[in-house]
């Protein structure tokens, strides 16, 4: 995991919260006498956003894991609540590479393994771009070396 | 009309293999008034308002015939722009008019059969075929559908689709069955009319209300009316127990007095056989007639589903856990409401085992499991009855208050439905307590794993074990296990899978998952 996930997740919290926010600041400020209860739920908006942005990265860094032996992937994510998903190499249907902005911007990717079941992708958070890309070769070439139709 | 499931006249002529079939072929000629019939009922009402609301003014005489013309021209179309092929690797079908579909499944991916006759379908000697794959179709995709064929073309892919399918595993597997090759199918279960005691337990009577409830208010709609709103509003002002409490009870009554006609209807005729070709088959209906085939060796197990109602009257339904089968239509059904006894003697004759895996003993869950089944039932009751009391008429609060102990008591069963167990071949767990589920899942078919520590879970040394599979529901869940029990029945459900990632069993198991 690299360390600038923490960044990635900062940005992703403040951007949320930010969304939140900016429309009940400008609701507040353009209507002419705004409710009390606006107010305080504009405040309950800002502390929870700056608690939640300053708290849940660092804290879903400690947390977050992943590691890939030649027979399974394995994943710990979440902070609060936490999931360890396990998928065997054998039975992996897919290895997809996702890169939304902020991950483009810090030069981080999101590798995500998927079964055939409908409920089990396994995902690996905030990779370095060149971890990722080396990560998805190595489970192509091992996965493509199992027979089978993997269900 | 149609030939009686009885008589499965397709199946001796099966072995058919040789045939060429990759040419291309229309859908049944009478599709041209079958669909215009099928889909006609549904707007038969709007037409048949718009005809007699007004004074007769032309515009509405012209409205419905447009109406008609253009349910007929779509009809025309969709049989004009639809071919199907079956060759040696795929099953072809070509469909759209402005948008041009082509679907191709390949034939060693074929795992299940459903062959549906509706009303419309059965008085023209027809029936539609889907067939489906594994659960990786993209969504929405439900698999490919032939609708439709003449009953005989349709019971002849039923065979030649999965007898394909099943060829490989007839030279490898050691079943006995699969030499003999007896041309009859073996009968595991059949309606038996006790079993309609179970129908007015099952609640359909009042889903069926619910549901055409919902068609005539979309109709009032229509014409401008708005019984629901009214009755709100009306109730509103007129807080009433007594009229609340009759209305209550004409609901329950009309839904027990309907509940057995459905049952019937959806039932009828209900048979669950093994044919000589390796699927099971599933065959009900009065009116609508359903015949669901699933290839035998894609089955990954049984859920034996026991509504509240129905459990009370020692009943079950059974569900198969098989890839190729979505939930909808409860077409992976494999028996309806039944004794429970039935429900375990299906399971062990589909599954070929000498004793039904869901009766295994199950382990119980700690005791702090039962804490967090509680709090999970009876908090959200008193939050909303909090809500009420400050915001709503005080007559509303104490309704969620009266609810609170049949929600400790459900949480309370809930607790006494969880359980787990392991046998060689299977992982059985139990859930809920509405409708208590009882899964028996093939540890060969667990595809990978998703365990879940919530900050609750984790405070009480609890998690959520998920067995990921490529069948039925994609996750069965081991609600509230202990820490180390929970990880112990994973690592040896499918051994050497989670065993890399755990330190030692000789440390403690919880303590020592956090550090890897």
């Amino acid at each position: 995991m690299s360390p600038k996930s923490v960044l990635l997740w900062t940005m992703q919290a403040a951007v949320f919260w930010l969304v939140l926010f900016v429309p009940q600041l400008i609701v507040f400020l353009v209507v002419s006498s705004p409710p009390t209860w606006e107010l305080a739920l504009m405040i309950a908006t800002l502390v929870v956003g700056v608690v939640h942005t300053a708290v849940e990265p660092s804290w879903r860094y400690r947390v977050h894991r992943w590691e890939t032996t030649p027979d399974a992937v394995y994943t710990l994510s979440g902070w609060l609540n936490q999931e360890w998903r396990v998928a065997p190499v054998s039975r992996i249907q897919t290895i997809d590479t996702k890169r939304g902005p902020f991950q483009q911007l810090l030069g981080l990717a999101t590798v995500t393994v998927t079964t055939a079941s409908a409920a089990g992708p396994v995902e690996i958070e905030g990779l370095d771009h060149e971890v990722a890309q080396q990560l998805v070769v190595e489970l192509t070439n091992t996965t493509q070396a199992t027979p089978g139709d993997a269900t | 009309m149609s030939t009686p499931p009885e008589v499965p006249t397709g199946l001796p002529a099966a072995p058919e293999f040789t045939e060429p079939l990759s040419e291309w072929h229309r859908l049944h000629v009478r599709m041209l008034v079958v669909r215009p019939l099928n889909e006609g009922i549904a707007m038969l009402v709007p037409i048949l308002v718009l005809l007699f609301t007004g004074n007769g003014e032309k515009w509405r005489l012209f409205a419905s015939g447009v109406t008609v013309a253009v349910i007929l021209a779509f009809s025309y179309f969709i049989w004009r722009t639809t071919k199907y092929r079956i060759t040696d690797d795929q099953v072809e079908l070509h469909t759209g008019l402005l948008t041009r579909k082509q679907l191709a499944v390949p034939r060693d991916r074929i795992r299940t059969v459903d062959l549906t006759s509706k009303p419309g379908h059965r008085v023209f000697g027809l029936s539609a075929v889907r067939i489906g794959t594994g659960q990786q179709d993209a969504p929405g995709a439900d698999g490919l559908t032939l609708d439709a064929v003449t009953q005989e073309e349709a019971e002849r892919l039923r065979v030649l689709l999965l007898q394909k399918a099943v060829a490989p595993k007839t030279a490898s597997s050691d079943e006995p069955q699969a030499d003999v090759a007896v041309p009859e199918p073996e009968v595991i279960s059949k309606l038996d009319l006790k079993w309609l005691k179970f129908a007015p337990l099952s609640l359909s009577g009042l889903v069926a209300i619910g549901a055409v409830f919902g068609v005539l208010s979309n109709y009032a709609d229509d014409l401008g009316l708005h019984p629901v709103q009214d009755l709100w509003e009306w109730l509103f002002e007129h807080p009433s127990f007594t009229l609340l409490g009759a209305f209550v009870v004409a609901l329950v009554v009309v839904g027990l007095v309907l509940s057995v006609p459905l049952y019937i209807l959806q039932f009828w005729n209900y048979r669950l056989t093994r044919e000589p070709d390796g699927t099971l088959r599933v065959q009900r209906g009065l009116l609508t007639t359903r015949s669901v085939s699933v290839e035998e060796q894609r089955l990954r197990g049984v859920d034996i589903q026991e509504p509240l109602l129905v459990r009370a009257g020692r009943g079950a339904k059974a569900v198969a856990v098989t890839t190729g089968l979505g939930s909808k239509g409860e077409s992976n059904l494999l028996l309806p409401p039944a004794p429970l006894s039935v429900a375990h003697q299906v399971s062990r004759d589909v599954l070929r085992v000498e004793d039904d895996p869901t009766t295994r003993k199950l382990r119980r869950h700690p005791f702090a499991a039962l804490r967090r089944s509680l709090v999970r039932h009876v908090v959200p009751w008193a939050v909303i009855a909090i809500g009420l009391a400050i915001w709503a008429p005080s007559w509303a609060w104490p309704i969620p208050v009266a609810i609170i102990p049949f929600a400790a008591l459900v949480g309370w069963d809930n607790y006494r439905s969880l359980g787990n167990a392991l046998d060689d071949r299977y992982l059985v767990t139990r859930n809920n307590s509405l409708v208590r589920s009882t899964v028996a899942l093939q540890r060969t078919g667990i595809i990978g794993w998703r365990i879940r520590r919530s900050f609750f879970q984790r405070r009480s040394g609890l998690m959520t074990i998920g067995a990921t599979t490529a069948a039925g529901a994609g996750v069965y869940h081991v609600t509230d296990v202990g820490e180390s029990d929970g990880l112990a029945l994973a690592d040896e459900a499918v051994p050497d899978l989670l065993r890399p990632f755990l330190i030692s069993d000789s440390t403690v198991e919880g303590q020592a998952v956090r550090n890897v």
